[in-house]
């Protein structure tokens, strides 16, 4: 389907089943339950997993693909929701012109950053391009505050021009007519699931720029940029000159960050200069690596993966633990929560650096190395152990995943 | 490309899927029935504490958490009481809040707006709350100011000093108890040219973001209306750790008085650069040198230490006050925490209350109703003195201290002494004082 194979279109299938059933997948427990703090289905972090979940398939094409390890795609995310909020302020709320203006100044940005900095490899294109994107913070944050609005962070005034709107317009970011944050609520049995018009806007633009991202890496030009990655040298010897490859690996990863950025705008108003933070940067590269460089699922992983951790555990305070095990006698709940109190609320950055060290250590491929493994084990117990053994002829770990 | 065929079929197919992923949402009706955000409907209503929880400002935060847990202990009737038994409204029975049971989520907010918007949204989309508060940083407060106003539900400003918080981005869903840049400024001139004299030549180094440029606004707009000049204002970057470089031109400038416009980590290293150049030792045009730090924080008198001494600021609160509501604020929290509260931590309290109370006396947690009861309402009792939450833009008007670093301090609490309690007339100024204009407040927001 889609001029995908097999394999490929039964991925996008999933994908798209997962993000049409998320609102059922993420609400597993009853509202009025205690482990109801587990959920992660509530609109805001449904459209920061897919939102998140793009920024990192852009950076895995440049990353995942050609090795190049970028420490300053923030700014484009930057860029990307500056450009939108300026849209909704000039035009008026309709998202669409934004997302438009979003992906173009990306890509412009892109293709300066990564003509300079693409004139070196490794280590120094990582510093170039974090020299660059720190620029662009600083600039943001202070030297352009006409512009950015500086530290408050640049919004929509009752003021503003917004020469497009008329009087019975949507006031707050809407898809000709359809507003995003609106939602619909379907209450069943104990379970409350929220269906947000935001997310699933979102969700159909994550699919589409997933299947591009699957027609990249099966494409001439992916395997051109592979073998940028394999020996960049030899095929410089070859005759091949690689840099126009990179340059367009790079600005098309820019472009995804800039739809990114986008997104966040047209969900959310509003856009801050520490979204172009250096550490905003290093957050899109552990989530490549924590879900699996070079997998196509894996960085989408990747990104659910910290943005959970960010917004559910850093909300479970002491008094929640206490909650949970007030069952308890009193001494032992207290020594429980003594234990768990460093792990949860403002420990969460230790929980999940804590994880990201298993991840890296144990598997080396990401989540995606993970599920892996576990579904040999679960075919291998399925063929009843025919066929050879594993350990000794061991197939070589796909270079993209399957 | 070896399959890349885009067939008539397969067109067809994908745009199905799309239309069909489209309309899903609107298949369900969106038929809650309440009339406004997070209605509470059970025994128990939820209010949002979004606080720094890491990053440069968590110890703040810690405090503010603090301050918030007491509130809602007070208000659910358990402890001592604490202001509700000074507050000059008695409408709050320490049964809850219109009958029911206070209980409150936490969140992280990073000091990024980014974040904070993010974990009041989770506060407001999955746990129900009808009011969020907290914030230490003023861009974190404007950021989530304007999300409450989208979202319906009433913000309580914590620890937010910026003109612009109630000035160009002031918000009707949106209440601010803290002073603020322009309050220090009119506070702290008379004070200084009491002690410094009126012909005072004025060397500012401002943190290069908003807040800072607010305060030196304000800070040269009220020195020089007493006569000082302003030789320079030099923008400091905020990630700047070290400030060598920034203050060794202030020597050969001809300035007698260094305004530091700084805060947290920033101000104690500019504080401390400044007194190693031996800025505080030298005689400039025949005066003395000083050092001027406008807004003041019991952390950074702590983290400053010995340079502190003789050094004037600004405070919205002390725990050395003598009044009622002090003492038994000061009260209630060492017992509960074993240390004096911080003025972030009364600013806390205090705004959990005031919109508890505001709820009680409207009789509903309609945000619309909060508003209108918030508007104008003038109390006493809650550390303050007498203060009025002005209805034009939702500052709340009071005295303003003027501290100075303690010479002599007994114990690492009293760092600071109060000088002068500034009366609230004084720093009074008008709604559309041009350092504050070109907002607009909009009408209140119930959502849903």
């Amino acid at each position: 389907m889609f001029g995908l194979e097999k394999k490929d279109t039964s991925l996008l299938v999933i994908v798209a089943i997962l993000a049409l059933f998320a609102p059922f997948i993420l609400n597993p427990f009853p509202t009025e339950s205690g482990l109801a703090q587990f959920n992660a289905g509530y609109p805001d972090l449904m459209q920061r997993f897919v939102i998140f979940g793009i920024f990192a398939i852009g950076f895995n094409i440049l990353f995942g693909l050609t090795g190049y390890l970028s420490f300053g795609h923030a700014a484009f995310l930057g860029v990307g929701s500056y450009s939108v909020v300026w849209m909704y302020k000039l035009l008026d709320y309709n998202i669409l012109p934004g997302l438009v203006l979003a992906v173009i100044t990306a890509g412009i940005f892109a293709l300066l950053i990564g003509f300079v900095s693409l004139r070196r490899s490794g280590i120094y294109f990582s510093i170039l391009t974090l020299a660059f994107a720190q620029m662009s913070f600083n600039l943001a944050y202070s030297v352009l505050t006409p512009i950015t609005n500086g530290e408050t962070g640049l919004q929509v005034y009752n003021n503003d021009k917004q020469i497009l709107m008329s009087a019975g317009d949507p006031t707050s970011p809407h898809l000709f007519g359809i507003v995003m944050n609106k939602s619909a609520n379907l209450s069943i049995a104990g379970w409350d699931f929220t269906f947000n018009n935001g997310y699933y806007f979102c969700a159909v633009i994550l699919l589409i720029v997933f299947y591009l991202s699957i027609r990249i890496f099966r494409s001439p030009f992916g395997m051109m940029l592979r073998a940028v990655k394999t020996n960049q040298t030899r095929m410089n010897y070859t005759g091949l000159n690689s840099r126009p490859y990179t340059l367009a690996a790079f600005v098309i990863s820019g472009m995804y960050a800039g739809l990114a950025g986008g997104l966040m705008a047209a969900m959310d108003p509003l856009a801050g200069a520490e979204r172009m933070q250096w550490t905003a940067s290093g957050e899109v590269v552990l989530m490549t690596i924590l879900g699996g460089v070079g997998t196509l699922l894996g960085p989408v992983l990747g990104a659910g993966f910290i943005k959970y951790f960010e917004n559910i555990f850093s909300k479970i305070n002491d008094n929640v633990l206490h909650g949970w095990f007030s069952f308890l006698p009193d001494g032992l709940e207290n020594l429980l929560v003594g234990i768990i109190h460093p792990f949860v609320g403002k420990g969460w950055h230790l929980t999940l650096g804590l994880l990201f060290m298993l991840v890296v250590i144990f598997l080396p491929g990401g989540l995606m190395e993970g599920g892996q493994r576990i579904r040999e084990r679960f075919g291998k117990k399925k063929g009843g152990g025919g066929g050879k053994d594993a350990e000794h002829h061991p197939k070589e770990a796909p270079h993209v995943a399957e | 490309m070896s399959n890349s065929n885009f067939t008539r079929r397969g067109v067809l197919k994908t745009g199905a899927i799309a239309g069909g992923s489209l309309a899903v949402p609107t298949i369900f009706t969106a038929g809650s029935a309440s009339a406004f955000t997070n209605e509470p409907t059970g025994s128990s209503v939820t209010l949002g504490f979004n606080v720094p929880q890491t990053g440069p400002y968590a110890e703040e935060g810690a405090d503010e958490l603090r301050a918030y847990q007491l509130a809602v202990e007070h208000l659910n009737g358990e402890g001592d009481g604490g202001m509700l038994n000074t507050f000059s409204s008695k409408a709050l029975k320490g049964n809850g809040i219109l009958g029911k049971k206070v209980e409150y989520v936490t969140g992280d907010t990073q000091t990024k707006s980014d974040a904070a918007r993010a974990s009041a949204k989770s506060m407001i989309e999955k746990d129900g709350a009808i009011m969020i508060t907290g914030g230490s940083s003023s861009g974190v407060a404007v950021a989530v100011q304007g999300l409450c106003q989208e979202a319906g539900v009433i913000f309580m400003a914590a620890l937010t000093h910026s003109n612009d918080t109630t000035g160009k981005d002031k918000k009707a869903n949106g209440f601010r108890h803290f002073f603020n840049a322009y309050m220090s400024g009119a506070a702290l001139a008379p004070v200084l040219k009491n002690a410094y004299g009126a012909e005072r030549r004025a060397y500012h180094l401002t943190a290069d973001y908003t807040w800072g440029w607010t305060q030196q606004e304000s800070v040269q707009a009220a020195t020089e209306a007493m006569g000082w000049q302003t030789v320079n204002n030099v923008l400091t970057p905020l990630a700047t750790t070290d400030f060598s470089s920034y203050i060794a031109p202030v020597l050969n400038s001809g300035a007698d008085v260094l305004v530091l416009n700084h805060y947290g980590g920033n101000m104690v290293n500019s504080l401390t650069n400044a007194v190693q150049f031996g800025l505080r030792d030298k005689m400039v045009n025949g005066k003395q040198f000083e050092i001027v730090v406008p807004l003041y924080s019991e952390l950074m008198a702590k983290g400053a230490g010995e340079n502190i001494k003789g050094v004037y600021g600004s405070m919205n609160w002390n725990w050395q006050l003598g009044d009622e509501g002090t003492k038994a604020f000061v009260q209630s929290f060492g017992q509960k925490y074993g240390f004096p509260p911080s003025n972030a931590a009364q600013t806390s309290y205090a705004q959990t209350l005031l919109y508890a109370d505001a709820v009680e006396r409207a009789g509903s947690f309609n945000p619309c109703a909060v508003v209108e009861a918030l508007e104008g309402f003038e109390f006493d009792g809650l550390g303050n003195g007498p203060t009025l939450y002005r209805a034009e833009d939702h500052q709340c008007f009071k005295d303003v201290l003027v501290m100075k670093g303690s010479d002599n301090p007994t114990s690492e609490y009293d760092t600071l002494e109060i000088v002068e309690v500034t009366p609230r007339a004084q720093v009074e100024y008008a709604p559309d004082h041009p350092m504050f204009a070109g907002g607009d407040l909009g009408t209140c927001n119930p959502g849903a």
